[in-house]
């Protein structure tokens, strides 16, 4: 199948509809992997995750073995960990800190640089074999926005910069909450598998239409435990006001009006009393530092910010650093973390965690629902060739402001999926 | 005090898994103490403060209740229907009498609609009172073996 039928969009008609093969289809998986994965700038991790010299972490990013690491020169490198001799992974600990990386196969030994520091029995080989062009392997383009660390296996592909093009204003919106400027990734990562295709999980991360029914019980938490949670508006399907922002090269965010707790710095009673000061103090911080209308911008809105295609910043009840893998058309790994601000007091740090439990994560109130939903999808999708097609057209006969309910953000997601997947 | 035998702790394990893998939780909810709490750290940080990391599940006696009042809702999408547990324990040591610190081992089996079997292997940590004549769990940690929870998917049932 062509990708070309797969996103049928005819504005004029409001017609937009997704054909669901995208979802199942094996051979568009491979071709997606090549026409997106292996073109657009993919997170690799934080730089808050590796400190020192020689500390690394090993991660898989598009089906790649990378080691995350700092070199001898406490430099920011990424390396594919892969020996240039057989092949071998060089580095089989998730996180540590080595003096080298040493190929326990045959012995080939690299320094924290990256270069082929020792051979055994180098003698054997002919004179043309050069160590000095043996290093460890580096994606062709790793760059870093604000401690966000990408790569791109693209060596044409545009500055980083460019690529997140506006969507910078909303990372900005959520380094904000940090005096310094500066967050960094709380110990302990969340990793699970979602049985159901990764786009699936794209949509989810920052549809608020799902809310009400698939966190019913999210939301009757915050009711028991003395939140207000307003009767929807005319029009609204949400306790608060939200849209749905379509930010360019598919990336996109939910813009909503808060009605949460917030650890920066929307107190509710889940916090308990003795936090009540703290929050306050990080409020007057913010208003002291961005003034009161910047200042209510990052405490009293929280976002869902996609960066395309798999890197999403949920800025709600705490800050979710979470990416996700495609490992077949219907399975996928998640690997999600708490973001917070350097300086945070030990208070504010276990309001923000504790925040976090309410809704994230796979033991949370709210993302075990968002799995099943999704798993229930790829379940149904099986029938994808009787049932075709699924509509994605919310909000698309309204003129202007598009709400966080509508479907204008998911359209620009598949609108520039369909546009990759077309490309000569 | 007399010390507590182990004997008395493995029967007191065995009906608290009884009664979870029969849903029977508000039952479960009065084995606990008003000040218990329930912990699953997350896989790559099994010896952690949930004040300071990320964890799986961290919960209070407040969230717990509300865990199970949400686990009880039919609107509670990931048990609903129900996963159902089998709950294998062993190798319980108490390592500790005063508090009384008790370890043990679990592999708790969860089937999920029709999906193959989940099975989730991993150590208990207990530290129990002794309260109104029986024992009673002030503290409950379940610390998963595998490295990334990665095919077991979620923890929305309680482990």
């Amino acid at each position: 199948m062509s990708a070309s039928r797969i996103v049928l969009n005819e504005p004029q008609q409001h017609r937009f509809e997704i054909n669901r093969a995208a979802l199942v289809d094996a051979a568009i998986f491979r071709e997606e992997q090549e026409r997106i994965f292996e073109r657009c700038w993919l997170y690799v991790g934080h730089e808050s995750e590796v400190r020192a010299p020689g500390d690394f972490r090993t991660r898989m990013v598009c089906g790649r073995p990378l080691i995350l690491c700092r070199d001898s020169r406490n430099e920011l490198r990424v390396f594919l960990n892969t020996c240039r001799h057989r092949g071998t992974v060089v580095c089989r600990e998730a996180q540590g800190n080595a003096e080298r990386y040493t190929c326990f196969y045959h012995g080939w030994t690299y320094d924290r640089d990256g270069r082929l520091y020792a051979v055994p029995g180098q003698s054997a080989y002919p004179p043309n074999f050069n160590r000095s062009e043996l290093g460890l392997k580096e994606p062709p383009r790793v760059e870093a926005y604000r401690g966000f660390v990408f790569l791109n296996f693209d060596a044409n592909a545009v500055p980083l910069r460019e690529y997140l093009g506006s969507a910078v204003e909303n990372i900005d919106l959520v380094l904000d909450q940090s005096p310094s400027g500066r967050m960094e990734m709380i110990h302990g990562t969340q990793e699970y598998d979602n049985r159901a295709n990764w786009k699936l999980l794209v949509e989810n991360s920052y549809d608020d239409y799902h809310l009400l029914t698939t966190h019913a019980t999210w939301l009757d938490y915050l009711k028991s435990s003395g939140v207000e949670v307003k009767r929807p508006e005319k029009g609204h399907v949400l306790p608060s006001h939200g849209l749905g922002k379509d930010l360019g090269n598919g990336h996109g965010t939910t813009d909503n009006v808060n009605f949460r707790g917030r650890p920066v710095a929307a107190w509710i009673p889940i916090y308990g009393d003795a936090a009540k000061p703290e929050l306050e103090r990080i409020r007057a911080e913010l208003v002291q530092r961005l003034g009161p209308e910047r200042a209510k911008r990052v405490a009293d809105t929280n976002r869902n910010l996609l960066i395309f295609p798999n890197l999403v910043l949920l800025d709600g009840s705490s800050v979710s650093v979470r990416s996700f893998q495609p490992l077949a058309p219907d399975r996928m790994r998640v690997r999600a973390g708490a973001l917070g601000p350097v300086e945070e007091t030990p208070l504010a740090r276990q309001v923000r965690l504790d925040s976090f439990l309410t809704f994230y994560g796979p033991g949370g109130f709210a993302t075990p629902d968002d799995i099943a939903a999704l798993e229930a999808v790829q379940e149904g999708l099986g029938a994808y060739k009787e049932v075709q097609w699924s509509p994605l057209t919310r909000g698309m006969a309204k003129q202007g402001e598009q709400l966080n309910t509508d479907e204008a953000h998911l359209r620009a997601f598949w609108i520039q999926w369909d546009k990759l997947m077309r490309a000569a | 005090m007399n010390d507590v035998a182990r004997a008395e702790v493995e029967d007191f394990l065995y009906h608290e898994a009884a009664l979870l893998d029969a849903w029977r939780l508000d039952e479960w909810l009065a084995l606990l103490t008003d000040d218990a709490t329930y912990r699953v750290p997350s896989n790559d940080q099994p010896e952690s403060d949930p004040k300071a990391a990320l964890f799986t599940i961290a919960d209070d006696m407040r969230r717990m209740r509300a865990r199970v009042a949400r686990l009880k809702d039919p609107h509670a999408h990931a048990e609903s229907p129900r996963s159902r547990t089998r709950r294998l324990i062993s190798n319980v040591r108490i390592v500790e009498q005063a508090p009384l610190r008790v370890e043990a081992n679990f592999v708790v089996y969860r089937y999920r609609g029709n999906e193959d079997v989940r099975t989730y292997v991993g150590r208990y940590r207990y530290t129990l009172v002794r309260q109104d004549g029986g024992l009673r769990i002030k503290a409950r940690e379940a610390i998963l073996d595998a490295m990334e929870l990665a095919s077991l998917g979620t923890v929305s049932f309680i482990l």
